[in-house]
């Protein structure tokens, strides 16, 4: 049987899937303090957060350091930040207000937080969906438009964190959104080709 | 006051365990199932603890159930020790708060520093059980030990001048890792006006559950307002003068566009990050309505005739 997986990536997998275990058992052994509901979605939401920068992580990681196979975990990456964005909202929807419309529609107008996560949900699920290879060859040139929604999405993720944390809070949300502008400007072209250039004569000089 | 090590805490907290919240999770029911063999089973004794928790009621007069007294006495926000509620209770083991005195002063007739011992002695305490609603949209049943504000008020004879109360928490860095916190503006200060510390409903707590107030829950005296947030019922308290100006709280000043002088709790006046129009009532699954002035609307709403509880917030 043919290995679907590199060792490199089976290992990405069981640490994305980590979070999620961990939650579990804490859940089971009741060790979620005395708001578990609370504990969840903060914890599912967090897991989301990182997950998102991860993934757009890889590839100013492939710039800098010419690592490959860091290109090889992007989707799966990508996935499960969309499977904790997902976890998260049902955790809201259904564990906190109980699937009940009328007060989750309160809850969406009165608290801005509330609408900017419902968005970047909203702004992940096409990105989920056209992950396959079947909707890349599809979409062709589209396709990596789509896919560059994926930085709204974050940056949507680190505004909604900002505006949930109460003030004194706010370590956590500023960590993620400094990481994702340090990410933004490796994306810019001039940076980017001096990352490259640099490489390429350390290569140069090797030889 | 009540030192429990840590080694009889942990059972305890096993032994309490919130079996109810996992069996309706749904969600997690099949991994509950699976890993079911892992779970602590029987072999925990109950707190060694010389007095066990204990109230004269199952439940507050709407009927709603007390909150665990595990719960109460660790989920605690008290920032003088940690913003994290899990870790006050560990943090604050230990923290001495006897003797203690407390001074009554400002615009009184009969300005006086009491020992907490002594307020003890001075008003019988009496068991209140409150609904206890957090700014942060969560909310517990206690059954608190106290005696009325006004008591302690009417002793000291407040001058015609005295038109607020403004209370101080404990200020000793030392012994306090979360006052070193420069975003706070320490120590610890709230305020009320007279009529609202003099209703009968306003108590200073000396203990929860039949036993003295632990650190982590404000010991040795802390106020109890049950119709406003959580974070009016200041904690720790060493100091409570009558003044003429309407007193600047340490909310006030950390936020002044979420957090007003009155804080009443209100369904319909929206914080900027948390709903209040509902709230999680700690050990259940899901939300409920929260109720105007925490459900103490007739008791209290006369306090505020003719005031528009939007502009004062």
């Amino acid at each position: 049987m043919r290995l679907k997986f590199t060792r490199f990536q089976g290992l990405v997998h069981l640490a994305a899937f980590a979070p999620l275990a961990v939650l579990i058992i804490q859940a089971i052994a009741d060790r979620l303090t005395a708001n578990p509901i609370q504990a969840i979605t903060q914890r599912t939401g967090q897991a989301a957060v990182i997950g998102l920068l991860l993934t757009l992580a890889c590839t100013p990681i492939n710039t800098i350091t010419g690592w490959r196979a860091v290109l090889t975990v992007r989707r799966a990456l990508g996935l499960w930040a969309g499977f904790y964005a997902l976890l998260h909202f049902l955790t809201f929807a259904m564990l906190d207000y109980g699937l009940d419309l009328r007060q989750i529609g309160r809850a969406i107008l009165e608290k801005p937080f509330i609408l900017v996560g419902l968005i970047t949900l909203l702004v992940l699920i096409p990105l989920a969906i056209t992950s396959t290879r079947a909707a890349m060859r599809k979409m062709g040139a589209r396709w990596k438009k789509l896919h560059r929604l994926s930085y709204l999405a974050a940056v949507l993720a680190v505004i909604h964190y900002l505006l949930a944390a109460k003030a004194d809070f706010a370590a956590q949300p500023l960590i993620y959104g400094s990481i994702l502008g340090l990410l933004m400007v490796l994306r810019i072209k001039p940076v980017r080709q001096w990352f490259i250039r640099r490489r390429a004569s350390a290569a140069t000089a090797e030889d | 006051m009540n030192k429990i090590p840590s080694s009889e805490i942990t059972p305890e907290s096993v032994y309490m365990s919130r079996r109810s919240f996992l069996k309706r999770a749904g969600l997690l029911a099949a991994a509950a199932a699976a890993l079911a063999a892992c779970k602590p089973q029987g072999a925990v004794l109950p707190p060694a603890d010389a007095i066990p928790p204990s109230a004269s009621g199952q439940t507050d007069e709407l009927g709603d159930a007390l909150t665990d007294y595990q719960d109460v006495t660790t989920y605690n926000n008290f920032y003088e020790f940690s913003l994290d509620k899990e870790a006050v209770a560990r943090l604050s083991e230990g923290w001495i708060t006897s003797p203690w005195s407390v001074t009554v002063g400002g615009l009184v007739n009969r300005p006086k520093t009491y020992d907490v011992d002594d307020l003890r002695r001075l008003y019988d305490e009496e068991e209140r059980i409150y609904r206890m609603r957090c700014v942060e949209g969560w909310s517990m049943v206690i059954p608190w030990l106290g005696f009325p504000l006004s008591k302690l008020l009417k002793d000291v004879e407040p001058t015609g001048q005295a038109r607020y109360v403004r209370f101080e928490s404990v200020y000793d860095p030392a012994g306090l890792p979360g006052q070193r916190d420069p975003w706070f503006n320490w120590p610890y200060v709230e305020g009320l006006r007279l009529d609202e510390a003099m209703h009968d409903l306003t108590i200073l707590s000396t203990g929860l559950y039949g036993k003295t107030l632990l650190p982590q829950n404000g010991a040795p005296l802390r106020l109890v307002v049950p119709w406003k947030y959580g974070f009016k019922s200041i904690k720790s308290i060493v100091k409570i003068e009558l003044v003429e100006e309407m007193p600047s709280s340490l909310w006030m000043d950390a936020a002044p566009s979420e957090y007003g002088f009155y804080a009443n709790v209100n369904p319909d006046v929206a914080h900027p990050r948390w709903s209040q129009a509902t709230e999680r009532r700690i050990g259940d699954l899901g939300r409920r309505d929260t109720l105007l002035f925490n459900g103490y609307e007739e008791a209290v709403a006369s306090l505020y005739s003719g005031m528009d509880l939007r502009q004062n917030y």
